[in-house]
């Protein structure tokens, strides 16, 4: 007869430990099991030396171990330590088979064949899963191995790494360094791997650090070598060890087998679970990132408060008092009330579960404006998402008259506009009477959107109906549109990609979402670039006016999305309202003058298609030199370096150049910033003017750095402070003004951080390089005055 | 798009410099000295007041060019001010004299400063032409980048003549070891070398490939070719050195004799007031 448990907590991970050790602390009947010889696994196998984050920031930590930001081996001993000091009854080695039964009576069958009686389970496995093994024979040799701990405990050998995921692009890349390395991808491409690790991997393979066998599966093992099977036949590899990373059988087959159900089949579902983590089994709990929660600190809280649960000693959340202080402002409420209110109330959100509100609550804000408070303003470039909890508010979309607004009311969101396009906000919100708005950071709202298919849906097609109505029907209620949003669709193009060519028939027209366009016309047996279109405006008008071919090529400038209205549609809404057509014909008119101006001037567009190859496309706030100015003094490097701790984020030589318009190496601040894209520490951000800057949480990873296409980012020294200018002339001490911009010297113990331009974000007057060019060769342009700039440079 | 810091700002900084110009004229044509005009006149010493003034604030731009990030004023403004200003101070300088000149430490200050705006009038000058000549030098590329396409010729022309003579192989190797771009200070600015090692070697090579016999002639013309890219090459390198030269040369006497009018301008201001 086994044991009964009052509680098994099964992986050993940051819930799982931490769930342990408040067992221990309680003084529960407990036992955690581990199926690996150490705590916390996949930690276990971070590389040597990686440092693992804290984040959310926010969030107090609540647990009986200790955690705290630093390195894999600090955060480890620490929770090795705190177990051992709370006596937590763990068992290594004991690999869970099979979990039957509910609250009161689980047995739990390991693979040894041991069944362990509980009362109740908590589930901590993570979605590491178990790791794929290399089955074909030959392939159980001891230096076959399936994770790397440090890839400089090996020098001089010949190592074969297998995987084109990232971890085995990772490995392969950090070996390469003092080995030789031949790298397996059962793949013809690597079209898993992250932006920043393809382009790592491909650099290395091109410069011969690493040679690629693609399309090759393993055949057999031998004593020294491994024979693969490539497309051109058998190749034996002599080696001396091989690293596999085959990825892990994801642990849903066996949660389900434990009885838990999960609402659909997308790989990326969670099992539904009450507010205490409790699954559809009464008595089985689960915890952690198997429960939708992959970040370090939420699982070790989580570990904690199910503990709770089961002891019978309910604690509140570890984020109450946080929400509380959140939602002060609504007076004396629950945050229970207030997430359930909000469920109800805003139907983009209702598709989400009372532990996803909670998160989302704490990562926003909370508004209650009067009737009358400005939200934003038309031209800030904030990005982030308003959802109306209460109340209601007025869209201005006209800068000239305030009257002409749109309302929205309760559930209703706003501000989707900035997200997607990221541009500028293109209107004025005010509050129309007193209301309660959640505001929805950018990433997170991003974040929400990729995973909730649902929230995505109805984002894109209330943001559809919305830039239609803005556009082209203002004075029609978007019940009176239904129609019209049966004729559109939302359509993707690619960078070069063509929306329509000239001489096509007209069909449609084009409502530019997020990106831009270029419109060009082929005069003389060349295309001559007229305009360049960016996003809020639509093209595509003028076939459907004049009832003629297209007169013009439209292409992507950069990848851009359009909604694409059918023709009869378009010209319906234009039957229907006597002053939109009066106002696309004012534009149309406007466009035709300017395509003959342009015409006359084929220099001008081939200044703007110059810009667009650069991929100035989608900047938003770009440097440009006018070599016809630029004495090259380097001025701007240098004050670009004394303003911002000695190392210079421009490179003003570098770049090409095409009629005296000379475009640096230096940030464009683009509209969907590549460099935010994978930002583990989430250190950039775009602030309310439009900089795209990194902040102080910045760990020196080099994602960003290897994200940014137009290599503006890089990683460098805080350089240390300069002498006084007397100690300089007189003594000669450290460097004077303007030397050294790019730093050399550095402290000892001193981290590289990322660096990139922060358009002197905080210095009165505006960007240095500009404001310290003698001559005023450097301008810093937006992408609707390159037309302006295009004309008088040619 | 910006326009040149002669034009900046609609001529502001122009009016400004016309406006003292005229003053100054105007006050000197209606003064009435006792004696001959001369810097101890009422309008000598307010003249020469302005002067010094001027002189310190002209100066003060090489401290504020260096304050990077510092004051709301654009640089731009300031050059285009010291530009005007300091070709004002030509007229308030020699109103100033009274035009009495000698051998002394008051026309050694007065020829300092012509020499001092001089050379800043041919700094206006080389900013104005040499930046757009160097653009279309340059053709796209930088100075690092025409070097190492110089090192790649040179091994392409290395190869091509290994089956050659030995004299030409001579020649070959004088090109890719002795040929220089820039140098001293007159080699910068004349922008070419008599005795190009690579300009000989294409001579000679352009010479043998007449002669050259039949499987020769092949890598010879392989090799003038090479070496003709490679004479381009140079010679926009030393274009290019020889431009930059031109931009920054001035400087070198502008600003060493502006330190030196400073002193003797100190020294007349002190004498001035010594024998008064």
């Amino acid at each position: 007869m086994a044991d009964r448990y009052q509680v098994a907590v099964i992986g050993s991970g940051p819930a799982g430990a931490s769930a342990g050790a408040r067992a221990a602390e309680l003084g529960l009947k407990h036992i955690l099991l581990e199926k690996a010889d150490h705590l916390s696994d996949t930690i276990y196998k971070y590389q040597k030396g990686k440092f693992v984050m804290a984040t959310p920031d926010i969030l107090p930590l609540r647990s009986s171990l200790i955690f705290q930001a630093g390195r894999r081996e600090e955060v480890l001993k620490a929770w090795d330590d705190g177990t051992a000091k709370c006596k937590t009854n763990v068992r290594y080695g004991a690999e869970v088979k099979a979990i039957k039964g509910q609250r009161g009576d689980f047995k739990i069958t390991l693979t040894s064949g041991e069944v362990i009686e509980a009362e109740t389970v908590v589930l901590a496995i993570g979605l590491q899963g178990n790791l794929r093994k290399l089955t074909a024979p030959g392939c159980d040799k001891p230096w076959i191995q399936y994770q790397l701990d440090d890839p400089e405990e090996y020098a001089d050998e010949t190592i074969i790494v297998i995987g084109g995921g990232d971890a085995g692009i990772e490995n392969a890349i950090a070996l390469a360094v003092q080995n030789t390395v031949v790298i397996v991808n059962r793949e013809a491409e690597f079209a898993r791997a992250k932006q920043g690790n393809l382009q790592l991997i491909t650099k290395a393979i091109e410069d011969g650090k690493i040679e690629c066998f693609s399309s090759t599966e393993v055949e057999r093992g031998e004593d020294d070598a491994l024979v693969l099977r490539t497309k051109d036949g058998e190749a034996r590899v002599k080696c001396d060890r091989v690293i596999a990373r085959l990825g892990a059988d994801p642990p849903r087959s066996f949660v389900e087998a434990c009885g838990v159900v999960f609402p659909s089949k997308d790989r990326a579902a969670l099992p539904e679970l009450s507010a205490t983590y409790e699954s559809n089994v009464p008595g089985l709990y689960i915890v952690g990132a198997l429960a939708g929660y992959p970040l370090i600190k939420q699982a070790m809280n989580q570990g904690y408060e199910v503990i709770h649960t089961i002891a019978g000693k309910p604690v509140p959340p570890a984020d109450e008092d946080l929400l509380k202080k959140k939602i002060a402002k609504l007076g004396d409420v629950a945050v229970d009330d207030v997430v359930r209110t909000i469920q109800e109330n805003v139907p983009i959100l209702s598709g989400l579960t009372a532990l996803q509100l909670r998160e989302l609550l704490l990562e926003g804000t909370v508004h209650v404006p009067e009737a009358g408070d400005v939200i934003f303003r038309r031209n800030d470039y904030t990005n982030t998402f308003f959802v109306i909890v209460e109340g209601a508010v007025d869209v201005q979309l006209d800068p000239n008259d305030p009257t002409f607004a749109c309302l929205l009311g309760m559930g209703q969101f706003f501000g989707e506009m900035g997200l997607l396009s990221g541009r500028r906000r293109t209107a004025t919100v005010v509050a129309s009477e007193r209301s309660i708005l959640l505001e929805i950071p950018r990433r997170t709202m991003i974040k929400l959107v990729n995973s909730v298919a649902s929230v995505k849906r109805d984002l894109d097609e209330a943001a559809m109906a919305r830039q239609i109505q803005n556009n082209f029907a203002p004075n029609l209620t978007p019940g009176d549109l239904g129609d019209t949003l049966k004729a559109a669709q939302i359509v993707k193009f690619r960078a070069g990609d063509y929306l329509f060519k000239e001489g096509e028939k007209g069909d449609s027209v084009h409502l530019i979402r997020t990106g831009s366009v270029t419109v060009s016309r082929r005069i003389g047996g060349r295309d001559i670039v007229l305009s360049y279109v960016p996003a809020g405006h639509y093209v595509g008008e003028m076939a459907l006016m004049t009832n003629a071919p297209r007169s013009a090529t439209v292409r992507a400038a950069v990848a851009t999305e359009t909604i694409k209205l059918e023709g009869a549609a378009f010209m319906a809404l234009l039957d229907r309202s006597p002053d939109l057509r009066q106002r696309v014909e004012a534009v149309l008119e406007q466009r035709l003058m300017s395509n003959v101006r342009m015409e006359g001037r084929p220099d001008s567009g081939n200044i703007i298609q110059f810009l667009i190859d650069q991929g100035v496309g989608e900047a938003t706030d770009v440097l440009l030199i006018d070599e016809s100015l630029c004495v090259r003094c380097d001025n701007c490097e240098k004050a670009c370096a004394e303003t911002h701790g000695g190392t210079s984020r421009l490179n003003r030589e570098a770049g090409p150049t095409y009629a005296s318009v000379h475009v640096p190496t230096s940030c464009r601040h683009c509209e969907h910033p590549h460099c935010m894209s994978d930002c583990p520490a989430d250190a950039i951000h775009r602030s309310p003017n439009g900089e795209v800057f990194i902040d102080d949480k910045c760990i020196g990873c080099g994602n960003c750095e290897r994200n940014c296409p137009y290599g503006v980012i890089h990683l460098a020294y805080p350089a240390p402070e300069k002498p006084g200018l007397l100690a300089w002339l007189l003594w000669g001490a450290g460097h004077g003004p303007g030397q050294d911009k790019h730093n050399h010297d550095h402290a000892p113990d001193a981290k590289k951080l990322a660096v990139k331009c922060d358009m002197c974000k905080g210095i009165e007057g505006g960007p240095s390089c500009v404001r310290s060019c003698p001559t005023g060769a450097a301008i810093r342009v937006k992408p609707e005055e390159f037309f302006a700039l295009a004309s008088f440079k040619s | 798009m910006n326009q040149s810091i002669l034009v900046y700002r609609r001529f502001r900084y122009l009016k400004l410099a016309l406006l003292l110009v005229l003053a100054s004229v105007i006050l000197y044509a209606f003064h009435q000295p006792m004696r001959v005009p001369n810097g101890g006149t009422w309008l000598g010493y307010t003249l020469g007041t302005i002067g010094v003034l001027l002189i310190l604030w002209l100066m003060w731009f090489g401290i504020r060019k260096r304050r990077y990030g510092g004051g709301k004023v654009m640089l731009e403004d300031w050059l285009s001010a010291h530009v005007y200003l300091g070709i004002a101070l030509i007229v308030v300088a020699t109103l100033h004299t009274g035009f009495q000149f000698g051998w002394n430490v008051h026309t050694l200050a007065y020829a300092l400063m012509m020499i001092v705006i001089a050379s800043g009038v041919f700094g206006v000058y080389a900013y104005i032409r040499y930046p757009l000549l160097m653009t279309e030098n340059r053709r796209g590329t930088t100075l690092d980048q025409m070097l190492a396409q110089m090192a790649e010729l040179d091994r392409e022309c290395r190869d091509a003549a290994m089956g050659l003579g030995d004299e030409i192989n001579r020649y070959i190797l004088a090109s890719s070891q002795e040929t220089r771009v820039g140098g001293s200070m007159w080699r910068q600015l004349s922008g070419r070398d008599a005795s190009c090692p690579t300009h000989r070697a294409l001579a000679q090579a352009t010479g043998l490939a007449a002669k050259a016999q039949r499987e020769e002639a092949a890598a010879m013309r392989r090799v003038v070719t090479v070496l003709q890219r490679k004479c381009d090459l140079v010679t926009r390198a030393r274009r290019d050195v020889q431009i930059k030269a031109m931009l920054d040369v001035w400087l070198h006497i502008h600003v060493p004799l502006s330190f030196a009018l400073l002193a003797a301008l100190v020294a007349h201001v002190i004498s001035v007031f010594f024998y008064w």
